[in-house]
């Protein structure tokens, strides 16, 4: 066996050249393979964490007929207790509570639908980081009536900082509620669809623009780790039974899909890049077997057994693959962790991003096992493609080694 | 003893409607030391003959028996491990492994016979020194001359002891010396060792040093001359 490999080992460089462009085919194809894989996988891993951080939170609570009926009705009635018990447990890194109320907000330029938030901004800014997120003016501070707007809305209303703007919803009983409230910032969202939707108020306002004191509609909180959301989630729901609380996946069923057909979407573009790569050694591979059918041929008249030869061809093809393939991967790792520190700024195509709820800066990421599945496939490519050029090498007639002059 | 024996052996082939008899009823034997030649003019078959001795074709009808084995009746695979234990084989062009050293190249067929690393290391080393190129060891065919190649796949085709060799025209791409020095070599081992050579050849060369000569012609055996040499 080790003479096979000597032999297979010096076969390949042969023709330098040809190994060489193989090799770095592959090398650059693995590469391309992770980078893409890792840039995806960065993009939705940061989709899923901007959603959690800014919008979800990784765990929400519900009275358990607000999901039916979002209704200012359904407050969550034990809101203080709620409150008492995240404060009491260390797993939650920040909570709050949110009334929501939905209406419409209107200025002296338009109208539109939205969802009127009351907050308590110094928790809500813990929670979601609300502060930092405003681009003109300021946050929510002590004075009354002030308010949040999105930066889409704000623009649909043609509202500035100091504007008026009228909010108008109803009440338990379908009183319309209307109460004047002035610019206090614009916000930038994960997603224009947010920004049109939601406007923020100190909690504080809409109680008094309703004649009854009303609980919170919502409680959200972040737990200290994305591992944490399920036990924090069982021990709310053991404490408070008659509430619906659900996590950041069962909130957005759609960001779970996402991670999970991420996953077999990693696995197909390397297969496919794999595929395509493939093709490119069994031609090699090819070549090097049909130059070689009288040395082959000999090989086997002066009685190297058919399974030898087959075994020397694919370990040829196994060492070609494996020269470039773990090359590739450190590249490819190299690369992950290099602009995974720094991230790759697309702020040209920010606009667009935007809207699909993705900041301007991406930090491309893959979990360790890819790589060792992304070394896996490369064998079983190595393999794959070697069965097809040592199948023509058993066809080779030892007779042609004699006739040949 | 016989070391190879033909008994009414034919090949065929079909081109076309036309059958081609390429070998026709050959009855041959060759002892153990000889130094044979067989001869003939191109496509006369002695080519083919060699081919079915040295077990890489399989004949139409009749019989090969080498040192006691109907060849004939083995399986590919069967055949493959034969040919590695008894046949030495030396072609035309050499046909050494170009990524191989001297001394590898001759081991090679002792490391597929399976055989520990010092005995291959010892024999490849006498076996080159007995061809006069005990200081080329470590060369590769590519540096070595045409003459040079030739010498160690005569080594290597002796190499697994076998029970004879045989050699396809194995001077046709050397010059005279190297030829003269080649056979000088194969006449050595011949006498010294009494190893069988088998030659297939129309080189004047060989056949003057041959002390049998069979001339095939048209498939069949047309003379089959012992010289005293």
């Amino acid at each position: 066996m080790k003479t096979l490999i000597k032999i297979a080992w010096r076969n390949i460089w042969r023709n330098k050249l040809r190994s060489l462009v193989v090799i770095c085919s592959i090398i650059l194809g693995i590469w391309a393979g992770i980078f893409i894989n890792g840039f995806s996988y960065g993009l939705n891993r940061q989709r899923t964490l901007e959603a959690i951080q800014s919008n979800l939170s990784h765990i929400q609570i519900h009275d358990t007929a607000w999901s039916q009926d979002p209704n200012i009705a359904n407050q969550l009635q034990q809101s203080a207790s709620i409150l008492r018990a995240l404060e009491d447990n260390p797993q939650v890194k920040a909570f709050s509570s949110r009334m929501l109320l939905n209406g419409i907000v209107a200025s002296a330029n338009g109208n539109g639908g939205a969802q009127i938030t009351g907050i308590e901004p110094a928790t809500e800014n813990r929670l979601t980081g609300l502060a930092e997120k405003i681009t003109e003016g300021d946050f929510l501070a002590d004075k009354k009536n002030k308010i949040l707007l999105g930066k889409a809305l704000a623009d649909k209303l043609k509202a500035r900082i100091g504007s008026k703007v009228v909010v108008t919803f109803t009440d338990r009983e379908g009183v319309i509620i209307s109460g004047a409230f002035k610019v206090a910032g614009i916000y930038r969202g994960t997603s224009s669809q947010i920004e049109q939707l939601k406007v923020y108020v100190r909690q504080q306002d809409l109680q008094k623009l309703l004649s009854e004191n009303i609980a919170p509609h919502e409680i959200a909180l972040l737990t200290s780790s994305l591992e944490t959301v399920e036990p924090v989630q069982q021990e709310l729901q053991r404490q408070f039974p008659d509430y619906t609380i659900q996590s950041w996946d069962e909130l957005s069923p759609e960001l779970g899909y996402a991670d999970e057909i991420m996953g077999t979407m990693l696995y197909l573009i390397i297969g496919i890049i794999m595929l395509a790569l493939s093709f490119g050694i069994v031609n090699t591979m090819l070549m090097a077997v049909l130059e070689r059918r009288k040395e082959l041929g000999m090989l086997m008249a002066v009685g190297m057994s058919k399974r030898r030869v087959f075994s020397m061809i694919l370990l040829e093809t196994l060492m070609l693959s494996l020269c470039g393939g773990p090359l590739g991967i450190l590249l490819g790792f190299l690369t992950i962790w290099y602009t995974g520190s720094t991230g790759i700024d697309l702020s040209v195509f920010a606009e667009g991003l935007q809207s699909f709820g993705i900041s301007s800066v991406i930090y491309p990421s893959i979990e360790t096992s890819f790589y060792f599945g992304t070394g896996l496939l490369v064998v079983v490519m190595a393999l794959l493609s070697s069965l097809y050029p040592a199948r023509r090498a058993l066809k080779l007639n030892p007779i042609e080694a004699i006739r040949t002059i | 003893m016989a070391v190879i024996e033909t008994h009414n052996l034919e090949r065929t082939y079909q081109d076309g409607n036309q059958v081609i008899r390429a070998v026709d009823g050959i009855d041959l034997q060759i002892q153990e030391g000889e130094f044979t030649a067989i001869v003939g003019p191109s496509g006369s078959g002695k080519t083919t003959l060699l081919n079915l001795i040295g077990g890489l074709d399989k004949p139409t009808s009749g019989e090969v028996i080498i040192a006691g084995t109907p060849i004939h009746e083995l399986s590919d695979n069967a055949m493959i491990d034969f040919r590695l234990k008894h046949i030495g084989f030396v072609f035309q062009a050499y046909n050494l492994i170009p990524v191989l050293t001297a001394a590898e190249n001759v081991e090679f067929i002792m490391l597929l016979q399976k055989k520990s690393k010092e005995e291959r290391r010892q024999r490849s080393h006498q076996l080159l020194e007995a061809v006069g190129l005990g200081d080329r060891l470590t060369k590769r065919p590519g540096e070595l001359s045409g003459g040079q190649q030739q010498r160690v796949a005569v080594a290597r085709a002796l190499a697994s002891r076998p029970s004879f060799v045989l050699a396809d025209e194995p001077t046709a791409n050397l010059d005279s010396h190297s030829t003269a020095n080649l056979l000088d070599i194969m006449a050595r081992l011949n006498e010294e060792e009494h190893m069988t050579f088998v030659f297939a050849t129309h080189d004047q060369r060989v056949i003057d040093r041959a002390k049998r000569v069979v001339t095939v012609e048209d498939g069949k055996i047309k003379s089959d001359e012992s010289l005293d040499r």
